[in-house]
């Protein structure tokens, strides 16, 4: 149904169309659920929030995986290939590990396109900037599409490296170990890995909190709470990945 | 009879829909006799709502609930904006929940004595019946009111009764119930019940065939005037206060819809029975563009004091405990500082008028919670008034938890409007006049929390009921439309004046005429009227309104947004109207609650009412523009209610 | 104090705006802001020139019409309305920026003044309790426990002014939508319309193009009257929550 526009002079500008089903159409049959979630902006916020918490669950896996390396080669080398046997012998060898990957593409992309569409309704939705500009929000919020966007080509930059070793100078399958320390011994490697890292420690400030908001877990007084675990997840992880170049740089781990 | 010049005496008016009998059984008696409309024929009438506060949003929801089609306009940019959004303290309901002997009666009997006797019976008496109805309605739609701790909604007490029967939300009573109203008038413009036209204001009635049929109205985006017709038209447009330029009304509230309908026949009752409130913030300068009000319900545990001595300018806090005047607890042990509001604010003119005032030009009294403080702690003191508090601190840049509040009276509200009968019709058929815009039920004084009750109980439950009636009666069959020569007229009209204004192009803005109106109006038809003031008034305004049609400049066009317009525009009506508030001043010359005049006090000096001569409403009507009016006398019966002289001591 | 102005002036709606820059003088510390620019448009009318548009009613901060985004702030520096703020936040000397609103669902009609009608149609999407005149039981029939009926009131305070979304870098009306889902959510008078009038609105307001949240608290920060932050949470939760309940 749609609301009668009722005020004449808005007629100069198009209409907006109007979804509600208010009233009359009250028993009409809605929208499913996947739709009303895809169609709104809060709904797409749930998406990402999902997808984030996600990404955030495999981030802390992956953080703790790396340290191993501080415990040599073998370790480091034997997880790695524990990871392409788990699940076996109910699984087949690598099925465990392709059925992770294949959900992490999966929220990657509903993430990134969620993102992509929300801001393009957040630019059209305030076209015209304020003459007098100040400072506003956080950096954290602030950075969070630009984080995104270095995440996201950073994972692109990752994969090619240290999965499949088409960028890599020096790529061996099965032996992570070395192939971490050669990536972490080039500046270039240093710096794009690094830079990497404290986005996406900016990105966790903001987004596990903002998540929980969208999922409707905050409130007034658990907010603290919520805004220290975000902040003590940005940290931890932040710590965690970069610990591992800064071996490397050190020469802790060789 | 004492000749007063410029006014001639007609017929006397009387009310021919309010019916005889026992007056609790009256208003059941008066909706059964009503003639109804089918509700599958309702569709078929229009009804046009001029306004979208507690009486017009309430009316036009209920109007479309019944299933009538309504056309309501505002000229505010959202029906949430109306004025009644700024009522503070409360709204009362005989619903005696507090178990402290309150009833229909007894809310009537406050009522009609708080109005000095000069309110009809009939009329109070149903408004207070129908106080319990409107709580009700509100908490069904979602009315935040303010709840103890069992869930059960509380109650707080105002000015001149003993009982505690007004219920609130926090400062933002009227607020909160205006978003009611507007909530469930936007269901109805959802549903295609109440088409709205907002930022559209009235500038005329159209009358055809002595019939009320339409309103002429401007666009105020566009500019464009057009016409709107209907089978009635509902005037809720609030109260004329502003004319006093200085006052709590909102800046843009004005009197041209009820004014304009004046002019074309509608009588106009007791103009000069305006409300000064006794607790606002006093003026700062003469940059001020209004004043803000700080609840009555303040006086619940402020104490109102002034220096014993005179010119005595120490800080409150140095002025000891024994050298404070609590003047009102002095005068009115019985009420203390809640007596009604024209005895409250008179008594604040007196000690300023002796000298006693504090403040920049002792033009104010203490409002002091230091004792309420030290009672109940700050901390609930905080939870009961903080935003009061908050916005008295923001305005006047001083701590009134620690500095009492300077208070002065203002012009507030005003209990004169078109003349309604029991079915609130004008005397020109197919107009009605609901909440402020009318004069029924509040006579020379409104007590507080009661603009609410009466707004919302015409709105909700009054006119919804008596509307049927007449538009049962008058089943329009003959359309009429634009090319009809009465309505080629009144647009005519209203487009001269409008390019009139915009062709004068002279030296003086419109604020300044509306300043020098509502100056004149404080100073001669303000809280003390004299016979030598109102005549000096009157010699004065129509040559102000000769002025102000040489020098007025209004920049820009008609074609266009234009606020100078706007307000060149209502500023003419307050010319016209001011005349007409001095002449029923001079013309009434007793005292009797807001209107006091000087001459007629007893010997203590509080107001003294000349029953054998002015028991009667004054329904003036329109002849011409600075011509002489006609006064139509409805005589005032008291059966239950025996005029006495208000005593609160 | 003496102050110089740089204020927004459009003509209407089709034409473009610009800045134009006043110097007013004899400016009291007591005024209000809007009595300033009363100052102002006084001067400019003697001059000949059109006042400078802006919407305000009540000047007691309860009406919700006025809407000046002063030097980058919705509302000003002070967290109230532009009504309620005084010259006293400012000295002598300052230049002071004076925009607009800044949405596209709240476009210019003339100079400051814009058209915020979309916040009407969000709440006639669903912001009521169905209950028509005469159908109310007594006021005491269903009791309301206090926290219940504070935050009830708490968002119910709202005054529908616009300067969450004048604040929001993404022009979003989250945190009114919120205000009026939480204060009728709450009340068990609203219980029967919970879940249709949450997802009814958020679509209207999607619908009006307004923005979506990021969170980025610059709405709570700009809002006069108080309305947190988390209420945007908790419609949240009552969003999910309905696209889970509702009957289809």
């Amino acid at each position: 149904m749609k609301i009668s526009q009722t005020i004449s002079w808005t007629d100069r500008r198009p209409a907006p169309t109007v979804v509600s089903m208010a009233l009359a159409t009250r028993t009409d049959r809605r929208p499913s659920m996947t739709r009303t979630l895809w169609d709104s902006t809060v709904g797409k916020k749930t998406i990402m929030a999902v997808t984030g918490l996600i990404m955030l669950g495999y981030l802390v896996a992956h953080m703790v995986g790396n340290l191993k390396i501080f415990f040599g080669p073998g370790e480091f080398d034997g997880y790695a290939h524990w990871l392409r046997t788990m699940g076996e012998p109910i699984l087949h060898y690598e099925w465990a590990l392709w059925i992770v990957r294949v959900g992490l593409v999966a929220a990657v992309v509903l993430h990134g396109i969620s993102a992509y569409q929300l801001s393009r309704r957040d630019i059209r939705a305030r076209p015209a900037k304020y003459v007098h500009k100040r400072r506003r929000a956080s950096y954290a919020t602030r950075t969070m599409r630009w984080g995104g966007i270095i995440l996201a080509l950073f994972i692109v930059w990752h994969i090619l490296d240290l999965t499949t070793g088409t960028v890599h100078t020096s790529f061996e399958a099965g032996h992570p170990y070395q192939n971490v320390i050669d990536t972490f011994s080039t500046w270039y490697g240093n710096v794009i890995y690094i830079t990497a890292v404290l986005a996406m420690g900016l990105h966790v400030q903001h987004g596990f909190w903002s998540a929980a908001q969208t999922l409707g877990v905050g409130n007034a007084t658990r907010d603290r709470v919520l805004k220290t675990l975000a902040n003590a997840l940005a940290a931890v992880l932040t710590l965690g990945f970069v610990s591992v170049p800064v071996a490397v740089m050190t020469g802790v781990v060789s | 009879m004492p000749d007063y010049a410029h006014y001639a005496t007609g017929e006397p008016v009387v009310d021919t829909k309010a019916p005889e009998g026992p007056v609790a059984e009256r208003w059941d008696t008066r909706r059964f006799q009503a003639k109804l409309v089918n509700p599958a024929n309702r569709r078929k009438h229009t009804v046009i709502v001029v306004g979208t506060g507690l009486a017009g949003g309430s009316a036009g929801a209920t109007l479309a609930e019944q299933g009538y089609h309504v056309v309501q306009f505002c000229f505010q940019d959202s029906p949430r904006r109306a004025h009644s959004v700024a009522a503070q303290g409360g709204i009362n309901a005989a619903k005696n929940y507090r178990n402290d002997g309150d009833s229909i009666h007894r809310l009537f009997y406050d009522t009609v004595k708080g109005g000095d006797f000069r309110a009809r019976e009939s009329n109070v008496h149903r408004l207070a019946q129908i106080s319990v109805e409107i709580i009700d309605q509100c908490v069904a739609q979602g009315v935040p009111f303010a709840r103890e701790y069992g869930g059960l909604l509380d109650n707080r007490s105002f000015g001149g009764v003993q009982v505690s029967r007004t219920f609130y939300a926090r400062g933002q009573t009227g607020q909160q119930l205006l978003l009611g109203a507007y909530q469930a008038l936007s269901r109805q413009i959802a549903t295609g019940g109440v088409e709205l036209h907002a930022r559209t204001e009235m500038l005329d009635l159209i009358v055809v065939d002595g019939k009320a049929r339409g309103i002429v109205a401007r666009d105020l985006v566009t500019g464009k005037i057009d016409t709107y017709f209907a089978d009635a038209v509902v005037l809720a447009t609030g109260g004329y206060g502003n004319v006093f330029y200085l006052s709590t009304n909102a800046m843009n509230s004005n009197a041209t819809a009820i004014w304009r309908a004046h002019r074309r026949g509608a009588y106009f009752a007791n103009p000069c029975f305006t409300q000064i409130h006794p607790t606002c913030i006093p003026r700062t300068g003469d940059h001020q563009s209004k004043l803000t009000l700080m609840s009555e319900s303040l006086r619940n545990d402020g104490r109102i004091w002034v220096p014993k001595a005179k010119g005595d300018d120490r800080p409150a806090n140095l002025i000891p405990e024994d050298e404070r005047d609590y003047y009102l607890e002095r005068i009115y042990p019985a009420f203390g500082n809640l007596v009604p509001r024209d005895i409250a604010s008179r008594a604040a003119k007196n000690v300023c008028d002796e000298g006693r005032g504090v403040g920049p030009g002792g033009q104010g009294v203490y409002l002091d919670f230091a004792e309420a403080i030290g009672r109940m702690g700050r901390k609930a003191v905080e939870a009961k008034y903080g935003n009061l508090f908050d916005m008295y601190q923001r305005i006047t840049d001083e701590d009134p938890y620690t500095v009492p509040m300077r208070i002065y009276p203002a012009v507030h509200y005003t209990m004169g409007g078109l003349w309604v009968d029991y079915d609130l019709s004008t005397t020109i058929p197919g107009l009605f006049a609901i909440g402020e815009a009318n004069f029924s039920d509040h006579g020379a004084n409104r007590l507080g929390a009661s603009a609410l009750m009466q707004g919302l109980a015409d709105g909700y439950f009054v006119l919804p009921s008596t509307i049927n009636d007449y538009l049962a009666r008058n089943p329009h069959t003959e359309k009429v439309d634009a090319e009809h020569p009465a309505v080629a007229e009144v647009v005519a009209e209203t487009e001269d004046r409008i390019n009139l204004l915009l062709s004068v192009d002279g030296d003086r803005t419109p604020d300044s005429f509306h300043r020098e109106i509502g100056e004149l109006m404080w100073e001669y038809c303000g809280m003390a009227r004299t016979e030598d003031g109102l005549r000096k008034a009157l010699a004065r305004i129509p040559e102000i309104r000769e002025e102000f049609w040489r020098r007025i400049k209004v920049p820009g066009t008609g074609e266009q947004f234009n606020q100078s317009l706007e307000k060149a525009n209502r500023i003419v009506d307050y010319l016209e109207l001011a005349e007409l508030m001095c002449l029923d001043a001079l013309h009434r010359a007793e005292s009797c609650g807001g209107h006091f005049r000087a001459e007629s006090q007893t010997p203590d000096g509080e107001a003294e009412r000349r029953d054998e001569e002015f028991s009667y409403a004054a329904a003036w009507e329109f002849t011409a523009t600075g011509g002489a009016p006609v006064l139509h006398k409805e005589d005032l019966v008291f059966e239950y209610v025996h005029p006495t002289q208000r005593s609160y001591a | 104090m003496k102050l110089t102005l740089r204020v927004w002036r459009q003509q209407n709606p089709e034409t473009p705006g610009a800045m134009a820059t006043y110097e007013v003088d004899n400016i009291s510390a007591d005024m209000s802001f809007l009595e300033m620019l009363d100052t102002l448009n006084e001067e400019l009318t003697l001059a000949g020139d059109e006042p400078v548009a802006f919407d305000h009613d009540c000047r007691e901060g309860i009406c919700g019409a006025c809407s000046l985004v002063i030097n980058g702030d919705a509302h000003g520096p002070e967290r109230t309305t532009t009504c309620q703020l005084h010259m006293r936040s400012f000295a002598d000397g300052d230049t002071i920026d004076i925009e607009p609103w800044r949405a596209s669902a709240f476009p210019v009609i003339k100079d400051l003044v814009v058209d915020r009608s979309s916040f009407d149609r969000i709440i006639q999407s669903g912001g009521y309790i169905s209950a028509a005149t005469g159908t109310a039981p007594d006021a005491h029939a269903t009791p309301v426990p206090k926290p219940d009926a504070d935050f009830a009131f708490e968002h119910a305070e709202c005054i529908g002014c616009g300067a969450c979304v004048a604040a929001c870098p993404n022009g979003s009306a989250m945190l009114f939508t919120s205000a009026k889902v939480n204060h009728l959510n709450v009340l068990p008078q609203g219980a029967p319309e919970r879940e249709t009038r949450v997802l009814d609105m958020v679509a209207q307001m999607d619908e009006e193009g307004f923005g979506g949240c990021t969170l980025t608290g610059e709405c709570a920060t700009a809002c006069p009257k108080g309305i947190p932050l988390p209420s945007i949470a908790a419609m949240n939760k009552e969003w999910l929550r309905a696209t889970r309940k509702v009957r289809r």
